[in-house]
């Protein structure tokens, strides 16, 4: 049942069929994929927990059509920055200032400040603020992710 | 790449089948089915809370449950410590109705104070046994033994006994002692210490369980269509709409509650927004606009007298002079960043949820109710979710994801919507409060007498959405929380009557929000206290101090005052005309929470625009002595959060209806504060590792409206008594004067 799309996820390609080419980004990356980086937050582009990066562009996949991407579009999701082995230097920032309360919004906060410091890798903390403005977090753990980004932003 | 799913092993465990989460460091492995608890989970048995394993690790069973704040790792610290076992070797379990003990629901600041001291105490009794056990073996007197990494070894050496070779099953059978002797604080190894988070690696690397992740096998996905008026009915629905939809299973209609259950998320939500479904009108809210004089007229089902000292009315008649304000707060969502989300999978007669519910056990008995199913046959079981903040939709969640799941006959997942969120969450209720205080000719208070307009209720059960909407078995009493508290004010005034009339409705289905009515109530004592302050000419610390004779609340004041560098003088700073457009100012607020445990005093800076009205919060200081600290860096993330969380409530939140519904539905319609607007926050803890564990998960939001009127009328002089502080009032307010 459904059509064929091919895909590039986190450096691997691969197919998924889907009877609605333009289900959202999101609801493949989790459930046909099996992903759990990307999380739904809203569906409206609203707040930024279901961020993925589109040939290093930050993504809002809950309203991204898997039909406007390119099969050849590399897509990078959480599980593609890093591990905890070989971490992104983000990642390993957040885990170094505790940057998480029920970390919800997380997956969000790393992927826009991991494509924000590869644009403009020496950031003032207004900067950095402005670069997260538009990522909500209800838990108010704002001061620990800015903390974390200026961290990153010194071990780059 | 596979699809992620849980994969079902039954393995020979008292009968009970396993079920893992195979992609999961987070979450042990827990026991799955719909069934009677397979271990002890009486609150007295230490087997309730404790088991041992073969190798050596310990298994913490805790009814309170992580959500968010840090207690998994905390209690994880309490337990290592008191078994003499390294944190590596100590897991916990949370919040499954079929092996935690039912210690309450996640709620109140309570999980240390209460859940994570009957931890302790039921490891500190098992210690006191295991001790016991090793001395009979070894024929040395239990005060010659000494626990350490797991053994109980002779304290002048030698090796001792492994706890795992003390105990034969793992099992204590003991009775739960809660006067068993704790450890000295001395020897802790990790209480005190800011033990890094057990759960933050796996959420950073994308590797962590939330609800919204759980799937079973052949698991489909549910949606829900809520009415679009409350209270509307039911009165068609034209399945014809649907029809033919690739992957659609059902749609399910029972009374009023509508969804639909197909094979795929996308698919389900395509469904739901397709259906059509025809509904009778309904206005049943009030006019927002005339919010405050609804609540005002709304009957008054009891008084309930919270403080009465002296003769506050006879007291407020001869004083020199008198002040009378009335303060409100507007309605808040609980705005969770993932909607709720629950899988539901029925089993003949039982049924299982898996739920991010901050409370199994009373969800449990919710959802027993609802089915008329013997609670034995409904196992609730935590998955963290995303953060709550008190009773939000998740509850509700497992009641839609179990109608929808009952109906197919096979497990369901239902994720709410953005709007079904915003729209259904039960609400923060809107509280309006009058004051009065009487003055004597030296600026001092004579006389306090206060009002508050607060729903009746307490915490308990909040009505399930879908059981209302069903017309199946449930509760109809109002829940708001304990939003008595703190109506009574900490200081020593001669004359003093709070009383809270307790409201026979409240427009919104009602819950409790991080810190509710402890939030409002001290938002108005502490402003209208500034307001007195003011009156008399004296800098708001110095009029506190006189009226407090308590020596911890004294510590925080003039710790936050130093830390803060406060200048000692009245309020407003009087040369408000002088500054031009932007303004600044400071403000001083102070509690005990709920009048016998943590205290925080905090300092607020804010700027004010004058011109566009807008109120930024640029600096809060908090100083806090919520007795002995557990871990001291997740006491600071959680004053952090509970300083942002609750700016933006005061400076932007409201949520807004029409006489048939919540209109604010979304972000955009319910803006929250966004990294360019969060203030810097400064803080120091003070540490009383000899005292009690306090809660710290809500006490130091209760400050923070009330610096900030403070701090806006120190800048400008206009006091600010209506929550949300928003441009447009401070704009309105500055034109009048």
């Amino acid at each position: 049942m459904g059509q064929s799309h091919s895909m590039t996820i986190n450096g691997r390609s691969l197919d998924v069929r889907l009877d609605d080419p333009d289900t959202p980004l999101l609801y493949v990356l989790r459930n046909e994929v099996g992903l759990r980086g990307p999380r739904f937050g809203c569906g409206l582009g609203q707040c930024g927990a279901c961020t993925v990066h589109v040939d290093g562009q930050i993504v809002r996949s809950c309203v991204t059509p898997l039909s406007s991407l390119k099969p050849e579009s590399k897509i990078v999701t959480l599980e593609g920055l890093g591990t905890p082995e070989a971490p992104h230097p983000v990642q390993a920032a957040f885990v170094e200032e505790q940057a998480a309360q029920c970390g919800y919004c997380i997956n969000g906060m790393i992927m826009t400040s991991a494509a924000f410091l590869n644009d403009k890798p020496k950031p003032s903390e207004a900067e950095i603020r402005q670069a997260l403005a538009g990522n909500l977090c209800r838990c108010g753990t704002h001061a620990r992710i800015v903390r974390a980004v200026q961290r990153a932003a010194t071990s780059l | 790449m596979p699809t992620t799913q849980l994969s079902r092993r039954h393995v020979l465990q008292g009968g009970a089948i396993i079920v893992g989460f195979s992609l999961s460091r987070s979450l042990p492995t827990v026991a799955a089915s719909g069934t009677a608890p397979s271990k002890a989970v009486a609150l007295d048995e230490v087997d309730s809370y404790l088991a041992l394993e073969r190798d050596g690790s310990a298994i913490v069973y805790s009814g309170k449950v992580d959500l968010g704040t840090g207690v998994q790792t905390a209690l994880t610290q309490m337990a290592a410590d008191e078994l003499d076992l390294p944190l590596s070797r100590v897991r916990v379990i949370q919040g499954d109705t079929a092996l935690t003990p039912d210690q309450g629901p996640t709620y109140g600041s309570l999980s240390i104070q209460n859940g994570g001291t009957q931890i302790r105490a039921a490891a500190a009794t098992a210690r006191r046994k295991l001790v016991q056990l090793a001395s009979e073996r070894l024929g040395t007197p239990a005060d010659a033994l000494v626990t350490r990494d797991g053994r109980v070894t002779p304290a002048a050496g030698g090796e001792g006994i492994a706890y795992a070779d003390l105990l034969k099953d793992g099992h204590f059978s003991l009775k739960l002692d809660k006067d068993a002797p704790s450890k000295n604080p001395d020897a802790f190894s990790f209480v005190g210490k800011s033990v890094a988070r057990l759960d933050i690696p796996a959420k950073i690397y994308a590797s962590s369980t939330y609800m919204q992740d759980v799937k079973l096998p052949g698991m489909l996905h549910g949606r829900v269509i809520r009415p679009p008026a409350i209270e509307a009915r039911l009165t068609a629905v034209d399945e014809a709409s649907v029809a033919g939809m690739p992957g659609l299973v059902k749609v399910v209609r029972e009374g009023d509650f509508l969804g639909v259950v197909a094979t795929s998320e996308w698919t389900a939500i395509k469904a739901a927004e397709k259906l059509s479904a025809t509904w009778s009108k309904a206005e049943t809210l009030p006019e927002q606009s005339r919010l405050w004089e609804h609540v005002r007229a709304t009957p008054v089902v009891k008084e309930d007298v919270t403080s009465n000292v002296g003769d506050a009315d006879a007291a407020m008649s001869k004083a020199a002079r008198t002040l009378k304000a009335t303060y409100d707060f507007a309605i808040h969502t609980h705005g969770s960043i993932g909607p709720s989300c629950a899988v539901a999978e029925p089993e003949g007669d039982a049924l299982t949820v898996w739920t991010a519910s901050q409370m199994t056990h009373a969800l449990r008995t919710q959802l027993s109710a609802m089915f008329s199913l013997p609670p034995d046959k409904v196992r609730c079981i935590y998955v963290e979710g995303s953060g709550c903040y008190g009773r939000n939709g998740h509850e509700d969640a497992a009641a839609d994801a179990a109608i929808l799941a009952r109906a197919v006959g096979k497990p369901v997942r239902v994720q709410w919507s953005r709007a079904d969120e915003h729209g259904w969450d039960p609400k923060g209720p809107p509280t309006l409060i009058d004051l009065s205080a009487g003055l004597d000719d030296n600026g001092a208070v004579t006389a306090w007498s206060s009002q508050f307009h607060i729903p009746v209720g307490a915490a308990g059960s909040v009505p399930l959405v879908a059981a209302t909407l069903a017309g199946l078995p449930h509760e109809t009493a109002l829940a708001p929380g304990n939003i008595v508290h703190n109506s009574a004010i900490p200081y020593g005034f001669p004359n003093v009557k709070t009383v809270c009339r307790r409201l026979a409705t409240t427009p919104l289905r009602p819950s409790w929000i991080r810190t509710p009515g402890r939030m409002q109530n001290t938002f108005a004592n502490e402003a209208f206290f500034d307001e007195c302050a003011a009156a008399a000419g004296v800098d708001p610390l110095d009029y506190r101090l006189r009226s407090l004779a308590d020596a911890r609340g004294t510590e925080v004041l003039r710790r936050v005052a130093a830390l803060a560098k406060w200048e000692s003088r009245p309020s407003p700073k009087g040369d408000a005309k002088d500054q031009g457009d932007v303004q600044t100012g400071r403000g001083l607020s102070y509690v005990k929470y709920e009048l016998y445990r943590t205290y925080v005093a905090a300092v607020a800076e804010v700027e004010v625009e004058r011109r566009t009205g807008m109120i930024r919060a640029k600096r809060v200081f908090v100083v806090q002595d919520c007795g002995q600290i557990i871990n001291p860096d997740g006491v600071r993330n959680q004053i952090e959060g509970n300083v942002i969380q609750t700016v933006s409530r005061v400076l932007k939140e409201e949520v807004m209806f029409d006489r048939s519904r919540v209109t604010s539905t979304d972000w955009a319609s319910y803006p929250i504060l966004t990294f360019p607007e969060v203030p810097e926050i400064v803080m120091e803890l003070i540490d009383r590792p000899r005292d009690k564990p306090w809660g710290a998960g809500e006490p130091s939001a209760a400050v923070i409206p009330a610096a900030i009127s403070n701090a806006v009328f120190d800048a400008i002089g206009l006091r600010l008594r209506s929550v949300p502080f928003t441009p447009e009032k401070v704009k309105t307010a500055l034109q009048r004067t």
